[in-house]
């Protein structure tokens, strides 16, 4: 087991070095680079923009530049923004709150409602319920995030008046209340497609599980339905679900992208965009490695869960 | 509960009267099961016998109340006691499941929930009935452990089930049923998927059980042999009826219905005379096998755990045109890893194999592409061994016209297999699923001739089927190699099998060859001390004619 945990450490780290190469070279290679900002300027001179590269070490061969950075990283210094001239950490310290906020309730209600709906589902195959959810599960799969956004800022602001159309609170009021109340329409938005996802998997999953003899054998001790399905049946299905819950976490953070930039939510999600519209590369590549820690972080923690739940995957 | 005493006029512990158990529309009878009627009597083993699809099993299942909801009773009752189990609610028979019957299945690896420990699942019985506090429940489960003869019942308890092998889990499964002592034991094809020595300890071990509480058996199994070493009475059926009933001896020694004579018949026997030959002058070897061997290695390397199985050691033999070669063994003896060794699915870490003169065993894949088609394999398993998306014809083409044969050639020569084997041509446009276990055996054997091979690798080519069909495919087996001279090795853990189709039979056990020999000194006369526990392990000798 800790040569297991070690091994995937090692692989982290690696996978990490490799994400953080090709950021760097794509955001680089792309057309403007981080001086085009500096040449709208009125008045800016080809003279003043070397300088500024110079002072910047923008004037580097990409590698050095890179391995500088790199260096840096390791020892804590992320870089300064260059848009507010704050060190990159900080700012993404101020979204990253936010974002987490939403990817957490979103994730947690997509599961506890995913996962409901597919055990429902499999229990019942091919009944008026286990049709109406697939249904519903195909519309939520073919339709965008951002259009649920609209429809639900549409009728749940504009029509109905019951919810905020954006921001995190009240400016004036931090109550939790206020908070909750904003919280409602982006993570519910956030949440359709995931629960739609969940629900499939996990009735697919029980299904597998349903039949096989150990529920059988289940039922002949005359244990209660309940418990045949609850302890037999879902903790044999979860197995799977949990390593999907790992590799669905960097849809639901690309999902956050889309959904913040709706709901004007402060999170990693406007923060990137916005970063990227100023060229300000030391926070894009600062978001970049936060994105890839937690989705490495997320399969990390499935696979030692996996390991945890199967005594199987222990031994191999 | 209520003490039974054999030797008494026997209560009926269960009676089963007129029960009709339907079909879902569209299946191939009406009926699973229809007007049946019997007793288990108290304190006795009832044995119910037939082959697939007879209706044995569902008779089990509606006993417990666990029928599919696709399938209903529709006529008749089940009485247990005093209780009426056909239209019980869901509480009654949840009460008596595990307490009143209880039920051990056929395929002990996967009727235990992989994720509890041996430990957990005994527990969850009595749990279930609300039983005993937990420490009492510890204690149960441990003398439940040591009761059914597994080692070490501290360490076992804590065990989960893949650590454990197929003997031990359905000694675990027997333990879990007898946990609140039951009156009722429902015993479906428990021993089918195990070994003979291991079957012999598991029929043993029901029997023991059986006269020490007095409980009562329900029985199911296909094999004759099981039936002549634990029955007390017997149920023939046949297509969901039941065909003969009687004591154990009657039925065996003076079988009334044509259907039981043709099951009894179709016990493969030891048979005491070799088979004899008259062309196999002496012709060169087809194979060759000299000190062959392979290890499996497992752990890692860098933290010290490597662990080394040697799963086939020393193995040296020759086989000549036209004779069969038998490699028996239980599971883990490395019968199944010199099978595949020999047509190299895998690769040797040493020794030679000699095909037609040439050394195969150190050949690459490229080198030995071109020898493939003359060694060709039968597998186990009809359902798994061929794609469910090619239609027949497809599958028996696909290698010979990748081999470079004509494809107009091929499909000719896969039709007029296909009619040797027992198929009619129509067959070729077909998909598998629309064939029986034992057709999709004629299927695999036709897909294997079609490369015209010189040796035939049969690994448990008849395990998967019923004892009728067995018979019929050993003996299109043998019919092909009187025409076509083809060497056959034939890979079994059935002995009988061995001993009707075999020339020469090798006895394996972890990875040594222990005897080789013909079957009349293997059988009658074995010299290794281990080929006479396999022998002894034999269910049914006593019914040998």
């Amino acid at each position: 087991m800790a040569g297991y945990l070690f091994n995937r450490l090692w692989q982290s780290v690696v996978l990490l070095v490799i994400v953080s190469i090709i950021g760097f070279a794509v955001l680089n290679l792309t057309p403007g680079g981080p001086l085009s900002q500096f040449a709208l300027t009125p008045g800016m001179t080809q003279e003043a923009m070397d300088r500024i590269a110079e002072q910047m070490g923008l004037n580097r061969p990409l590698p050095v530049q890179y391995l500088d950075w790199g260096w840096r990283l390791l020892q804590g210094d992320w870089g300064t923004s260059y848009r507010d001239g704050q060190p990159v950490l900080d700012v993404i310290g101020r979204h990253i709150t936010a974002t987490l906020l939403l990817m957490g309730t979103s994730t947690a209600f997509s599961i506890a409602i995913g996962t409901w709906i597919g055990i429902h589902g499999a229990t019942r195959p091919y009944s008026i319920f286990d049709y109406t959810v697939t249904i519903g599960a195909m519309v939520a799969l073919s339709i965008p995030t951002f259009w649920f956004g609209l429809v639900g800022i549409y009728i749940f602001t504009l029509e109905l008046g019951w919810l905020p159309a954006g921001n995190m609170y009240t400016i004036g009021d931090g109550s939790v209340l206020n908070y909750l109340h904003h919280l409602i329409m982006p993570s519910l938005v956030l949440s359709l497609v995931n629960v739609a996802v969940w629900s499939r998997y996990m009735r697919t999953a029980t299904l597998d599980v349903i039949n096989q003899e150990f529920v059988k054998t289940a039922r002949a001790k005359g244990l209660t339905e309940r418990r045949v399905l609850m302890k037999h049946v879902v903790g044999n299905a979860m197995v799977p679900m949990i390593t999907l819950a790992g590799m669905q976490l960097p849809s639901i953070l690309g999902g956050a992208l889309v959904t913040e930039t709706v709901f004007t939510w402060p999170g990693m999600g406007r923060l990137f965009l916005d970063s990227l519209g100023y060229s300000d590369y030391p926070v894009v590549m600062g978001l970049l490695m936060v994105s890839a820690i937690l989705v490495l972080l997320g399969s990390l923690i499935a696979d030692l869960l996996v390991a945890l739940v199967d005594p199987r995957i222990r031994v191999s | 509960m209520a003490n039974h005493d054999p030797i008494a006029a026997p209560v009926s512990a269960l009676t089963v009267r007129n029960l009709t158990i339907d079909l879902p529309k569209g299946m191939e009878r009406k009926h699973a099961v229809s007007g049946i009627s019997f007793d288990l009597k108290a304190g006795q083993i009832l044995c119910i016998i037939g082959e697939s699809g007879s209706g044995k099993s569902v008779t089990a299942n509606a006993v417990m109340g666990l029928l599919p909801s696709a399938i209903g009773i529709s006529a008749g009752s089940i009485r247990c006691g005093d209780v009426e189990l056909t239209d019980a609610s869901p509480e009654v028979l949840r009460d008596i499941r595990g307490r009143v019957v209880s039920m051990i299945f056929q395929d002990p690896l996967s009727a235990l929930n992989p994720l509890m420990t041996v430990g957990d699942q005994i527990d969850e019985v009595m749990f279930a009935h609300g039983e005993g506090t937990w420490d009492d429940r510890r204690a149960r489960s441990l003398a439940l452990l040591a009761e059914v003869g597994l080692p070490d019942p501290e360490l076992m308890y804590h065990q989960y089930p893949f650590r454990l092998s197929g003997g031990q889990r359905q000694r675990v499964m027997i333990a879990m049923a007898l946990a609140l002592e039951p009156a009722i034991l429902i015993a479906d094809e428990p021993t089918t998927a195990l070994d003979v020595t291991t079957q012999a300890q598991i029929l043993d071990l029901i029997r023991d059980i059986q006269r020490r509480k007095g409980m009562s058996v329900m029985f199911i199994t296909h094999d004759f042999g099981v039936v002549a070493e634990i029955a007390d009475s017997v149920i023939v059926m046949e297509q969901g009826v039941i065909v003969e009933q009687g004591s154990a001896e009657q039925v065996l020694c003076n079988a009334q219905h044509p259907y039981t004579k043709r099951l009894i018949a179709a016990v493969p026997h030891l048979s005491d005379n070799d088979r004899t030959h008259e062309e196999v002058a002496r012709s060169a070897p087809v194979i060759e096998v000299d000190n062959l061997r392979k290890e499996y290695r497992s752990g890692s390397i860098f933290f010290g755990k490597e662990r080394v199985v040697k799963a086939v050691q020393g193995a040296s033999f020759a086989l000549q045109p036209g004779r069969t070669l038998g490699i028996v063994g239980e599971s883990g003896s490395g019968k199944s890893s010199l099978g595949r060794l020999l047509v190299k699915l895998m690769d040797s870490d040493g020794g030679r194999i000699l095909f037609d003169g040439q050394d195969i065993a150190p050949m690459k894949e490229a080198q030995f592409r071109a020898l493939r088609p003359k060694i060709q394999m039968i597998f186990q398993d009809p359902f798994a061994s061929l794609n469910p998306r090619s239609t027949i014809g497809r599958i028996l083409t696909a290698g010979p016209i990748a081999h470079g044969m004509a494809p107009a050639n091929a499909s000719q020569e896969a039709r007029a297999l296909l009619e040797h084997v027992g198929l009619d041509g129509g067959a070729f446009d077909r998909y598998p699923h629309e064939f029986s276990g034992g057709q999709r055996q004629r299927i695999g054997i036709a897909r294997a001739l079609m490369f015209k091979p010189k040796l035939l690798v049969a690994d448990e080519a008849v395990s998967a089927l019923d004892v009728s069909i067995q018979a019929q495919i050993l003996e299109l087996l043998n019919d092909i190699q009187r025409e076509t001279g083809v060497a056959m090795i034939f890979i079994t853990h059935d002995l009988r099998v061995a001993s009707q189709i075999c020339d020469e039979i090798l006895v394996m056990q972890r990875g040594v060859i222990v005897e080789h020999g013909p079957p009349s000194q293997i059988f009658r006369n074995p010299q290794s001390a281990y080929t006479r526990e396999l022998v002894a392990a034999i269910p049914g000798e006593k019914i040998a004619a």
